[in-house]
């Protein structure tokens, strides 16, 4: 009972403290409470994400200390509703951007109110004074308790033990040369003798047949583990990453615009192929835009090449010439896969299977593709059955506890890709 | 349960029990008398393999690149991957069938019935099926040509413009010859032709005339034409020599209208019966209830008799065939619900024909004057005068518009001598065909799934054919040709028919022209409506028969030639496609072959004999002069004294596939004023030394003596009790106790908690046509191995047809089973995997390639096959075939084979479906590319999969509606209430108490009387229920 109770006055007495807040933030100063940090991150990423980062310089410049950079608060609230009347106004910092970013101008967000503003600002100063955190992924791993030695360690401790073994060598051609000192100034037999002086060539230890049978043994382990992998890895591309006839990045496209994927793949909704966007598709932005952030104009000249598109006048020639990308994900014909049934029923992302296509300039091959790879993947899946009618029945009779994985409805049979 | 002892036969060895059939028929992989030379040594194989083996590993280093090109511009409703469809129609002379051809990114690669077409009622045919093979055959013409010189368009244009107008201005004739067009757009587009050219007539003729029948209602109604025919309406069908079930005039539809009365249910337990008096055995005769053998000489005596029954005049004209006394009799009874047909072409039988019908008050019920057919319009009289005015030199010019008479007229090497005489000669063929080739110009035609045009198979019946492919090479449609020639400013041919339409079918009160436009291509089909005219008879009866009288006789001792149409090939318009030339003749069972059909007992006579493997020698037939030499089959069936022969084959000019296959027989057709069929004198059959082998897969895949593999009974025994035929199927000894086979399981069976396919075959409206088999390998795509591995029984077809010959009681000697053969029944049952649920093939695989999914499905992975074949040993029902050969991409297949052996032909292949190799067996899927479509669509759409959205290859293939597939857990699905699946069991709960629970197993009860398995006794538990063949005849009392 009184846990319940003291939730809502908790969220009262937050609201009023905000509130309070930013009455007081009204003097230009950058609230720090999270509800307006919230929201603020609500509009960045909603309107201003494709232009700026906080910390990075895209289109526009990096946001983190723009409120100690500009000349006030107001003139960021005048900025945001109108660049261009500031621009007009001869402003001088409003021009020196202007200039130094091509002179592209920012979209102007004229009905935003000032508190909304100074929750993107609150955003960005929380956003910015974050520490980096680590990658994740690569330190994670290491801090699972399950995760047994790290690969540093034991490395460290096979080197150690190397060290100790080679030390031990050493001690003992020492004692060895001591010993045979000590025998020599002893009255030995002649057959004593012969064995203290016995030599232990190399020669006579690579001729020993267990030397031999070791090496021999060593040596087939070696190539026969090296045939079995490399035979594992024919037909895989895993990272195949060949240059196309356009350098069309999706690190900007779908990381920095962060245009939808199917926006351009059109039949991964619907069909089995994805489809290559068409270069109509890229006529929908690239009619206006004729510049490019990393290459300038000379491979968007390539799809106007191809469509047939004159960009002085902006009007068809009508001669076109097809684009032939180089396929970069082949599965063999006699596997049948089909987007729609990933994309559109199960409602799996592009990135699952495509990898951080967002982050790649050149795009390569980032899952295995083997059969294993997918039937990985189906056993551990659980079965979209949201408002999908047609697994009603299923659904019924599963009757477990455990949720029903793309396994437990025939999702490994053979005729489900191979037919 | 001794009820009968019918025994089943496939074929004369496995009757007599020939020592090499009963030697071969319980190995699944018969050793081949002679062992291959593989043309290379052990040494060659080692360098081989280790040249392989650093080649693969080069292989593997480097990814071959592969380009992705996508469209420029993506149409709207294109999508690679995503498959189209379009209503559209196949014409092929007079043959028609309304159509849905489907078409993947941008090739057309399999044909389905248009269900929306009142005339073809959504059924195909194995030619409408295969026709999508022709489109990409490499024999077409690339482009227009001058002998064999190649030209463009513009000059040969100039050239035939130029020599028309030079035969104008002297006044010469000229003519467009051309087999029955259906498309009234075209005749409007010659019309204009004419118009420029005067001395221009159309002559229109059919390789397979029926005139007769048009010059006969011409004398009995007044007009020259073909009525349409309902045999939904008949109960009694007398049928003489007329194969409406095979080739003649519309079978497609027939065939249709046939299985209405045929099928047979607990409610319904009438069905229609049919009498055939026929010389060769035909698919007709072999549905038949009752046949009776007649030779050619005694076909109008027949008709004649049955007339004399009906009138009552008292006469008589001929005795002892069997059965017609019954049939005359029958048909009186049913009179208005009985149907004669005849397939004469003998104008004075058909009168007699229309004098039945009119008696027995057929028009207006079973024969539909009022609506007549445009199927055969050729007249024969009208051709003769054409070959007697070109020979003469009467005609300048002739144009021969997709028609091949010098090949398919018997007059036809008079046609081609003739030809080198003219001033101008063009034909529009698509390829260099015999006519073509001896035509000066040809202007090929576009082929019909890259054109436009439109189609009056029936009189209001129209529907329109659309482009379903951009042309693969620069022909040009033969209409646009003739509206070039014509000097018409507008020559697109598509604009025209669709200003055709618009004058003609479009009324303003309808909306607007396009959506009209729209909405008719959409459906593929219009129907207009007038009132039917009617007719009364009022032929010369008196005066036919006496012309019967002096032509046929009743006993005739001369051998007789009955010569009939292919039912592959045709009349060899699609000689050169390898799905028909495999396609086992539905009777026969022979494939890639040209043949005579001889009775046994006039076989032994001459010295002929057939072996289990097809072994025989060649004969010369000769007839009307001509002399030809084919080898002889042993036919079941066929009338004593009498020889048969298909029309179709010995094209010399028709592409590698079909080229000098057999011989051509239409110069054996006899001329008089209608084109006859049969050669009632002069006909001689000699035996050569020559040996032949012919590819029959009759006798490949046999049961190994397990019985339980057709039921039937009488239909009088049916209505008495529907599970009489089940009295003698086996049981099973439990304890002393005989128990049902089933009952008793090894096994654990299978839960199917989702979806429960099955099947079930109807073998009382099977016709055993053959339409599914070419399905399923279009859909497929199977292997067509050629004529030397069919004789090895290497035949890859996934779905077979088995046809059974029956016959009272096993013979114990020759005589008897010359008696046995002489005339047996027949029955068809189409064959393919069971998708057993105790899976025999599942145990033995020693890689698991072949395994159960929990859909009911038998599947096989190509992929993990090593081709051990154990599976295909342990297999009851021989329904797995195993590649012997890499068929694909092989030198040594691409005659046979071209769909996979040229690129041209590789379009035709349907990408959902794995081409296989070498080495791995392969089996019927259930169609599972489209299971797993139809699911798809089911879950996109977030709601169950409704019954009906699956339908496999065969079942969309099958015009009868024998095969029906579905979902057996879906209570409402076609297939469960067919079958009367019970889908509940009783169970004991927790509590020890009986509850109702749904039946997810595999052991549902299936209720329709007429259900059974095919081997129930070995309880492998199918997933393909068969239901009896009923007969209706009438029971031979025991000791009468």
């Amino acid at each position: 009972m009184k846990k319940c109770l003291s939730d809502p006055v908790k969220l009262l007495t937050l609201l009023l403290f905000s509130l309070t807040l930013s009455f007081t933030s009204y003097a230009q100063e950058i609230p720090t409470d999270q509800a307006i940090i919230d929201a603020g991150g609500v509009l960045f990423n909603g309107n201003c994400k494709s232009c700026h980062r906080v910390k990075q310089k895209l289109v526009g410049p990096a946001l983190a200390g723009v409120e100690t950079r500009v000349p006030s608060i107001d003139w960021i609230y005048a900025w945001v509703r109108n660049p261009a009347k500031v621009i007009a106004s001869g402003d001088e910092y409003a021009n020196k951007i202007y200039n130094e970013y091509n002179k592209s101008q920012m979209t102007a967000f004229n009905n935003y109110t000032d508190e909304q503003i100074m929750s993107i600002l609150a955003y960005v100063k929380a956003e910015a004074n974050k520490v980096d955190a680590p990658a994740p992924g690569t330190a994670t791993t290491t801090a699972g308790g399950d995760a047994g030695v790290p690969t540093a360690y034991l490395n460290a401790i096979v080197i150690g033990m190397i060290l100790i073994l080679v030390l031990l060598l050493v001690i003992l051609v020492l004692i060895i040369n001591a010993l045979k000192k000590y025998l020599d100034n002893k009255d030995l037999s002649p057959e004593d003798q012969e064995i203290v002086h016995s030599k232990y060539t190399v020669g006579s230890m690579v001729r020993s047949s267990g030397f031999i049978f070791l090496v021999l043994f060593i040596v087939a382990s070696v190539s026969f583990k090296n045939i079995i992998d490399g035979l594992y890895t024919v037909g895989i591309q895993q990272n195949y990453q060949p240059k196309q006839p356009i350098a069309f990045s999706h690190k900007i496209h779908a990381g920095q615009y962060e245009i939808d994927c199917k926006y351009c793949h059109t039949g991964a909704l619907k069909g089995k192929q994805a489809n290559i966007p068409s270069p109509n598709i890229c006529m929908n932005c690239h009619a206006q835009i004729k510049e490019g952030t990393n290459t300038g104009t000379g491979e968007i000249a390539k799809i106007y090449a191809a469509i047939g598109f004159d960009p002085a006048t902006s009007s068809y020639t009508g001669q076109q010439k097809p684009i032939e990308w180089v396929r970069i994900h082949n599965l063999p014909d006699l596997a049948y896969f089909n987007h729609s049934q990933h994309v559109n029923v199960a409602g799996v992302e592009c990135q699952t299977c495509h990898g951080p296509i967002q982050e790649m300039d050149v795009v390569k091959q980032y899952s295995l593709l083997t059969m294993g790879w997918c039937i990985d993947c189906h056993r551990k899946t659980d079965v979209n059955t949201k408002d999908n009618h047609y697994y009603d029945k299923l659904v019924e009779i599963h009757n477990s506890k455990k949720a029903m994985k793309v396994e437990d409805i025939g999702g490994l049979e053979c005729a489900k890709c191979h037919y | 349960m001794s009820n009968t002892n019918k025994t089943y036969w496939k074929g004369l060895p496995q009757l007599k029990n020939d020592s090499e059939f009963v030697k071969n028929a319980d190995k699944e992989f018969v050793d081949l008398a002679v062992q291959e030379d593989p043309g290379h040594s052990r040494r060659d194989f080692l360098k081989m393999m280790g040249f392989s083996v650093a080649a693969a590993s080069l292989a593997a280093c480097e990814a071959p690149i592969r380009k992705a090109i996508p469209y420029i511009n993506k149409p709207m409703d294109a999508d690679p991957g995503i498959p189209n469809y379009y209503a559209s129609s196949y014409i092929n002379g007079g043959d028609y069938c309304s159509i849905v051809v489907k078409v993947r990114d941008g090739r057309p690669i399999k044909i389905e019935g248009n269900n929306l077409s009142k005339v073809t009622m959504g059924g195909t045919s194995a030619q409408v099926e295969a026709s999508v093979m022709s489109l990409y055959d490499n024999y077409r013409l690339r482009g227009p040509m001058a002998g064999a010189e190649k030209k463009d368009w513009e000059t040969l244009d100039k050239e035939v413009i130029a020599k028309l107008n030079e035969i104008s201005a002297k006044g010469g004739q000229i003519r467009i010859v051309s087999n029955t067009i259906l498309s009234p757009s075209t005749k409007a587009a010659i019309d204009k032709f004419k118009a420029k050219y005067p001395t221009t007539t159309h002559v229109q003729y059919d390789p397979i005339s029926y005139y007769g029948i048009q010059k006969a209602n011409k004398e009995s109604f007044g007009t020259a034409m073909i009525p349409s025919y309902d045999f939904s309406k008949a109960k009694t069908i007398v049928s003489i020599g007329a194969d409406f079930l095979g080739t003649w005039l519309s079978p497609i539809e027939f065939t249709k209208q046939f299985a209405v009365n045929r099928e047979i249910t607990e409610e319904k337990k009438e069905m229609s019966r049919l009498y055939q008096f026929e010389t060769n055995l035909s698919l007709t005769g072999a549905n038949a209830d009752y046949r009776s053998m007649i030779k050619p000489s005694q076909e109008g005596l027949v008709v004649a008799q049955i007339y004399n029954i009906l009138s009552g005049n008292g006469l008589k004209s001929i005795d002892k065939i069997a059965h017609l006394e019954k049939a005359a009799n029958e048909l009186k009874a049913n009179a208005g619900k009985a149907l004669v047909v005849c397939g004469s072409n003998d104008k004075s039988v058909q009168i007699v024909v229309n004098a039945i019908n009119n008696l027995l008050g057929s028009y207006g019920t079973t024969i539909l004057p009022g609506s007549p057919v445009n199927y055969r319009q050729g007249n024969d009289e009208e051709m003769a005068t054409f070959v007697s005015d070109v020979q003469g030199g009467k005609v300048d010019g002739v144009i021969f518009y997709n028609c091949n008479p010098v090949y398919d007229h018997p007059k036809g090497e008079a046609i081609a001598a003739a030809l080198k005489k003219l001033t101008l000669s063009v034909s529009t063929s698509t390829t260099p065909d015999e006519t073509a080739s001896a035509s000066g110009l040809i202007a090929p035609d576009h082929h019909y799934l890259e054109s436009w045009n439109d189609a009056e198979p029936k009189l209001n019946s129209f529907s329109l054919s659309q482009p379903t492919i951009s042309p693969l090479f620069k022909t040009r449609q033969a209409q646009e040709s003739f509206l070039v020639w014509a000097g018409e400013s507008n020559t697109e041919y598509f604009s025209f028919v669709q200003q055709y339409w618009k004058d003609r079918f479009y009324s303003a009160s309808t909306g607007d022209f396009q959506s009209f436009w729209d909405k008719c291509l959409y459906d593929g089909v219009l129907e207009g409506s007038s009132a039917p005219a009617s007719y009364s008879f009022a032929g010369n009866v008196e005066g036919a028969l006496a012309a019967i009288g002096s032509t046929y006789k009743a006993t005739n001792t001369g051998l007789e030639l009955a010569i009939y149409e292919s039912y592959g090939v045709g009349n060899g318009s699609q000689a050169n496609n390898p799905l028909l030339q495999e396609l086992p003749d539905p009777i026969t069972k022979a494939t890639w072959d040209h043949y005579i059909t001889i009775s046994l007992t006039d076989a032994t006579a001459l010295g002929i004999e057939n072996d289990s493997e097809g072994r025989t020698q060649l004969v010369n037939l000769t007839a009307n002069g001509k002399t030809v030499t084919v080898a002889a089959l042993v036919q079941p069936g066929q009338a004593f004294g009498t020889v048969g022969i298909a029309l179709g084959y010995g094209r010399t000019k028709v592409g590698k596939v079909g080229e000098n296959i057999g011989a051509n027989v239409y110069p054996m057709l006899t001329s008089g004023e209608s084109i006859g069929f049969s050669v009632l004198s002069g006909v001689k059959v000699e035996k050569t030394d020559e040996k032949f082998q012919l590819a029959q897969t009759q006798i490949h895949q046999t049961y190994m003596g397990r019985e339980n593999v057709i039921q039937e009974s009488l239909l009088s025994d049916y209505t008495k009790n529907p599970e009489y035929w089940n009295e003698r199927s086996a049981k099973i000894t439990k304890w002393g106790d005989k128990v049902e086979p089933g009952t008793l399981s090894l096994w654990k069976g299978h839960e199917y908690k989702n979806h429960h396919w099955g099947m079930s075959i109807d073998l009382n409206t099977c016709t055993g046509c053959g339409s599914c088999v070419v399905a399923c390998n279009v859909e497929n795509n199977v292997s067509i191995v050629g004529k030397q591995e069919v004789i090895n029984r290497r035949e890859m077809h996934w779905l077979r047809i088995d046809r059974y010959y029956t016959s009272e009681a096993k013979p114990e000697n020759y005589k008897e089973a010359e008696i046995a053969s002489e005339n047996p029944e027949v029955v068809f049952q189409p064959m393919l995997c069971q998708h057993c649920n105790n899976a025999p093939c599942e145990t033995v695989c020693p890689v698991a390639a072949t395994t159960h999914s929990t859909e009911g499905l038998n599947q096989m992975t190509y992929n993990r096959c090593i081709g051990t074949r154990y599976c295909a040993n342990n297999c009851p029902y021989k329904v797995r075939r195993f590649n012997w050969f890499k068929y694909h991409d092989n030198q040594q297949f691409q005659t046979v084979n071209p769909s996979m052996n040229t690129d041209i032909g590789r379009m035709v292949l349907n990408p959902d479906v794995t081409v296989r190799s070498r080495g791995v067996m392969e089996k019927c899927s259930f169609c599972v590319q489209r299971i797993q479509s139809g699911k798809l669509t089911a879950k996109r759409e977030r709601r169950t999969l409704k019954d009906g959205e699956v339908v496999t290859a065969c079942q969309a293939a099958c015009s009868t509606g024998a095969i029906v597939f579905g979902d057996m857990n879906d209570t409402e699905s076609k297939i469960s209430k067919l079958l009367q699946i019970d889908h509940y069991k009783m169970v004991k709960n927790e509590d020890g108490e009986e509850e109702k629970v749904f039946n997810y197993g595999i052991d549902k009860k299936y209720n329709n009387p007429r259900a059974y398995r095919v081997l129930e006794e070995i309880g492998v538990k199918p997933n393909i229920f068969y239901l009896t063949k009923i007969r209706n005849k009438d029971k031979v009392k025991e000791n009468a």
